[in-house]
């Protein structure tokens, strides 16, 4: 993870720190009644907004898949901007997006701006001319903001639609230093290295992972990230790619045989469930709290993304001299790190110039700085300072999203047709790790692939 | 249902019904009901407990334990209804969207399925059994399928060929409502329709004879006899409806949206169940208060309810 | 508190404006039904009474229903047709025993169930001091949404392993007879089974009542007829109580039937269809709205409308001979 050259950062932590000041005097005018929009985007506190225009009295309406208190956050890091320009934007989150978006595009009452999770799902949207392409200014900032790999995945057939919002990084173990420097454990470089460790900890009589896959009904998805990590590290890159775009079939025995190595953790009663029982425990686990037990020393490892940060109970302390901590997910070869995350995409379902300033203006740093510093976020974004982040982990995140030489790759389950990235991926881990073997459920995904 | 009609037209050679005590006595009758009363309230009443006991405990230990270790908070109940952020609960502003969504989401179908019923049961016109079959037959249209084309009505209109047949609705504000008292209505009536029409049907012909010689028009008959006599069917709709309508999701979610201007308190409580996982506490507490308006309302109407099957019984 | 009544008004103002214009409604139609001529063909009179409701039945269900058939026919982003392509998948992918065979359970198991416990309490309560408290008890799971008795049966359901402390009540009661706290859910085929009794226990209520109204209504003196013979309690079940109330246990069996069909809450907040649990209204709402797949969606919801058929046939049937 080489990190950017030194001047270059200097000079964007500078950028971000005055946009930074700018929104937070913004944010201080807010007990202000702000009159009309035409007086209030002249304030000089607003000065970093004018650019956006004026559009007083316009309502943009957000749909979302983000919740409870991150939407909390989000409304808090984009209420400058609303009061500057003299709009109102209405959001509203849904645990239901997927099913949600559908209905309500399909009923002609779409939203003006989604953010997807998935850029398979945006690209149903795009092909069904439901999209709007985005405006040039959002295009010029994605450009500048994110490498081209990020760009290509809101892009179909040549079209670009909308910038990346927030990230995350899967590829991580979490587990507890404190535990690990009192049984004297080593962070592994290695998938051996790992292996080896796992068999210490289940010597001590600790099972030592912990997994959680229940999520209402997206159940199943933390086993299909562990898929992907270990077959982003087995099959390389592009490989992995063949795989998302089906030029792999699901049952190839390339496959079979990763997912039989992450069956080797997985599926054993000595490594699994810490602090939950037996291998059948981790179907019924909320993945919010598949980790929890590492707080009480009842397992040792958890691979879940960054964002799992949120989860840990109250008080607990992220950090390498803290309660928890995460490394690397090792693979075969130490000099080769692939990074599996993922992140959303603002796409518009219409382009009014208010709908275009509200992209515009979540695709610039200002907005990513503005919600880091409230609380934990991730971004790869370039020119957001990763000093900005909360935790640790976020920075590490941040620092090797944003790095150029980092080889990324998007969460798989996301970018494959929702029937099996969303349906029969998701639903074949579960039954896997219910007693199912791998040959019969990678045969079932494969035969639900979409055969147009 | 038969019974009711027999019951009215016997009404008059018995003056004073003597209601006769009989069951099925014994100590098994009263053993097997009590097994059964006990199964059907344990799970509720464990809902009960741990709504009112402390986080940690809700989470680590069974509620059965509260009578070995009896702790009780009212916390998780504060914070679902009066709590500020969105995490929290805001109950009160989804409370009120719920009545408002409620009421004339169980008007509407109930007269409008009324009139249907009454037509269907005793207006002689041809091809009323074929539209009798057809509309019991729409109860099995699954409600899903029903959402983007409803959808599509309110927001784009009727437009046949480039002819606007209606114009989109396009509503905003507390006007919303009228589209979720709009679908509710339409997905009632089926249901409704076929529980009153069997009730309708089974009241004795001579009563709408002799009404009708007498020069008392369909109104007259409808409102007069009609009406009064399946009192406890309508009674027993309405609480169907009213318990149906304040406990769905779907067409809250799609018609109302999941905001605080508009959206019924199910809404609220599915969101809750959140990313932030098992938050017991808040869930356990959230649905107890949503569990509260129907059980008094049905514990309310039941009197009502029964009162008004007797009174039907013997005024014929 | 910090809630702000003001805000709220405009609502109450929607309230009052939908409570008037229902009234009109009322009014109008039952003024126009008074109005038109008495004759002995009633059409003007049965259009005035019918059109409201058909109008919306129309826009809200016969309408969906033919797109649906129209779209069941076609691809997945509905653009071209396929024949019956989606039927074929629907009857050769392998899972779709599964979910038919789980259909099936539910539909001839629950109706059942519902209407056997709901009639034996009625008549069990019937009368007696505690009737209506005893009513209320078993009708209190019918006034609990979905959402709530998801919550409610997972503190029944709930598994930990041998050596936690139990949060579930079944597996507390399996450990405390000495037996392995169970996943109750996630073994077939018997986790049908213990989300059937979910469905039982919401409906329960509902059959009760409606039961329990129809065995008031049975004449005394037939009752009473039935004692001076010296009829049992079980005689004056089967040969009295049961033959009057046909009418109602065959509206209970009917609308249980054609709501389970339709189930779908349930197995979608206590299982999401996962270990072989899922049912045809479950898998059409996923093919449909999650994964896209509107055509297979279609084909589902067709499918599902043809199963019922064999009910309505019997409507049609019944109603024939009491024509007769």
């Amino acid at each position: 993870m080489s990190l950017l050259s030194r001047p270059h950062r200097v000079a964007l932590a500078a950028g971000t720190i005055g946009l930074a000041l700018v929104a937070s005097a913004c944010a201080s005018t807010d007990a202000k009644p702000s009159a009309g929009g035409g007086s209030a985007s002249a304030a000089p506190e607003c000065a970093a907004f004018t650019q956006y225009g004026n559009h007083a009295g316009k309502t943009v309406s957000i749909y979302s898949p983000i919740r409870d208190a991150e939407a909390d956050l989000f409304q808090e890091a984009w209420k400058p901007f609303a009061t500057c320009t003299g709009m109102k934007i209405t959001y509203e989150g849904t645990g239901e997006f997927e099913a949600q978006i559908q209905v309500r595009a399909d009923g002609g009452n779409p939203p003006d701006i989604a953010f997807f999770p998935q850029p398979g799902l945006l690209e149903r949207f795009a092909k069904a001319g439901k999209l709007k392409p985005a405006s040039a200014e959002v295009k010029k900032l994605a450009e500048e903001g994110w490498s081209a790999d990020w760009a290509k995945y809101s892009t179909v057939d040549g079209v670009f639609y909308g910038a990346p919002l927030g990230a995350s990084v899967k590829s991580f173990v979490w587990y507890s230093p404190g535990m690990f420097k009192e049984k004297g454990w080593a962070v592994p470089k290695t998938w051996d290295e790992l292996m080896t460790l796992t068999n210490t900890i289940a010597g001590t009589g600790i099972k030592p992972w912990c997994v959680g896959l229940e999520s209402g009904d997206a159940t199943g998805w933390p086993a299909t990230d562990w898929i992907e990590d270990i077959l982003l590290r087995e099959i390389g890159p592009e490989g992995y790619d063949d795989w998302v775009t089906h030029k792999i079939p699901f049952n190839d025995p390339k496959i079979v045989s990763a997912v039989d190595k992450v069956g080797a953790i997985l599926k054993n009663e000595k490594f699994v469930n810490g602090g939950y029982g037996p291998v059948k425990s981790i179907v019924s686990t909320a993945f919010q709290e598949g980790g929890v037990p590492i707080t009480e020393g009842k397992c040792a490892l958890h691979r879940q993304a960054s964002f799992y940060a949120n989860f840990w109970p109250e008080g607990t302390k992220v950090g390498e001299d803290g309660d928890v901590f995460a490394f690397y997910l090792p693979g075969n070869d130490p000099s080769k790190k692939p990074v599996l995350g993922a992140g959303e995409f603002v796409a518009a379902f219409t382009d009014r110039p208010e709908v275009q300033a509200v992209q515009a203006y979540l695709a610039g740093a200002e907005f990513p700085t503005t919600r880091m510093k409230l609380a934990t976020y991730v971004t790869a974004r370039k020119g957001v300072d990763p000093a900005n982040a909360q935790n640790p982990i976020d920075k590490l995140s941040m620092e090797m999203l944003q790095d150029p030489s980092t080889v990324f790759r998007f969460d798989g389950s996301d970018l494959m047709p929702a029937a099996v990235g969303a349906g029969t991926f998701w639903k074949g881990m579960t039954d896997w790790i219910n007693g199912k073997d791998t040959k019969t459920v990678l045969d079932y995904i494969e035969a639900s692939w979409p055969k147009s | 249902m038969t019974t009711l009609a027999q019951t009215t037209a016997r009404a008059k050679t018995t003056t004073a019904p003597q209601r006769v005590r009989w069951r099925l006595s014994g100590r098994i009758a009263s053993a097997v009901a009590i097994v059964i009363a006990v199964l059907w309230t344990t799970p509720t009443f464990g809902l009960l407990l741990s709504s009112l006991r402390p986080e940690d405990q809700i989470k680590t230990t069974g509620w059965w334990t509260f009578f070995a270790d009896p702790q009780l908070t009212l916390e998780n109940y504060r914070e679902v209804l009066f709590g500020t952020s969105s995490s929290s609960g805001q109950m009160m502003s989804f409370l009120i969207n719920s009545v408002v969504i409620t009421v004339p989401s169980v008007l509407f179908p109930l007269a409008l399925a009324a009139f249907a019923a009454y037509a269907l049961a005793w207006l002689p016109f041809r091809g009323r059994e074929w539209i009798y079959i057809g509309v019991f037959a729409l109860q099995i249209v699954p409600l899903q399928m029903s959402l983007v084309p409803l959808l599509s009505f309110f927001s784009q209109g009727v437009e046949i060929f480039g002819l606007q047949l209606s114009p989109a609705w396009n509503l905003e504000g507390p006007a919303r409502f009228i589209q979720v008292w709009f679908a509710h209505t339409c997905f009632a009536l089926p249901l409704g329709i076929f529980l009153l029409h069997n009730f309708m049907s089974e009241l004795p012909g001579e009563l709408m004879e002799a009404a009708r010689v007498d020069g008392a028009s369909h109104g007259v008959i409808l409102r007069k006899i009609v009406l009064p006599l399946v009192l406890p069917a309508l009674a027993t709709f309405a609480i169907f409806q009213f318990l149906w309508v304040w406990n769905d999701l779907l067409v809250g979610l799609i018609f109302a949206g999941g905001t605080p201007d508009s959206a019924p308190m199910t809404v609220r409580l599915a969101q809750m169940a959140g990313t932030r996982g098992n938050e017991w506490q808040r869930l356990t507490a959230g649905a107890f208060v949503s569990v509260i308006i129907p059980l008094t309302v049905f514990l309310s109407m039941q009197r009502y309810f029964v009162r008004g099957l007797l009174a039907g019984s013997v005024k014929g | 508190m910090d809630f702000d009544f003001a805000a709220e008004q405009p609502k109450l103002v929607q309230l009052l404006i939908g409570v008037a214009a229902f009234l009109v409604v009322v009014a109008v139609v039952l003024i126009l039904v008074d109005r038109a001529p008495m004759r002995r063909r009633a059409w003007i009179h049965a259009t005035i009474l019918l059109l409201p409701a058909l109008l919306l039945l129309g826009i809200g269900l016969v309408i969906p229903a033919i797109r649906t058939t129209l779209l069941s026919f076609m691809s997945g982003d509905s653009r071209q047709w396929v024949g019956l392509d989606n039927y074929a998948w629907m009857f050769t992918q392998p899972e779709a025993v599964t979910v038919l065979r789980n259909t099936l359970v539910w539909v001839l198991l629950v109706p059942l169930l519902v209407t056997s416990v709901g009639l034996v309490y009625a008549v069990l309560v019937d009368r007696t001091r505690f009737e209506s408290i005893a009513k209320s008890l078993v009708f209190l799971p019918m006034a609990i949404s979905f959402v709530g008795a998801g919550i409610i049966w997972r503190f029944v359901y709930a598994y930990r392993s041998g050596d936690q402390d139990q949060i579930g009540l079944l597996n507390q009661l399996v450990v405390a007879v000495g037996g392995e706290p169970q996943q109750w859910l996630q073994d077939p085929p018997f986790n049908t089974l213990f989300l059937i009794v979910v469905m039982v226990w919401i409906q329960a209520g509902f059959a009760t009542v409606v039961l329990s109204a129809a065995i008031k209504g049975i004449p005394a003196e037939i009752v009473e007829a039935a004692k001076l013979d010296g009829a049992s309690p079980l005689q004056m079940f089967f040969r009295v109580t049961l033959p009057s109330i046909r009418t109602a246990v065959v509206v209970v069996l009917v609308t249980q039937s054609i709501g389970t069909l339709k189930l779908f809450d349930i197995v979608r907040t206590m299982t999401g269809g996962q270990f072989d649990t899922s049912v045809i209204a479950n898998e059409m709402y996923n093919q449909a709205f999650r994964y896209g797949e509107t055509g297979k969606g279609a084909a589902l919801a067709v499918f599902l409308f043809v199963l019922v058929l064999p009910i309505v046939v019997y409507q049609i049937r019944q109603r024939r001979e009491a024509a007769r």
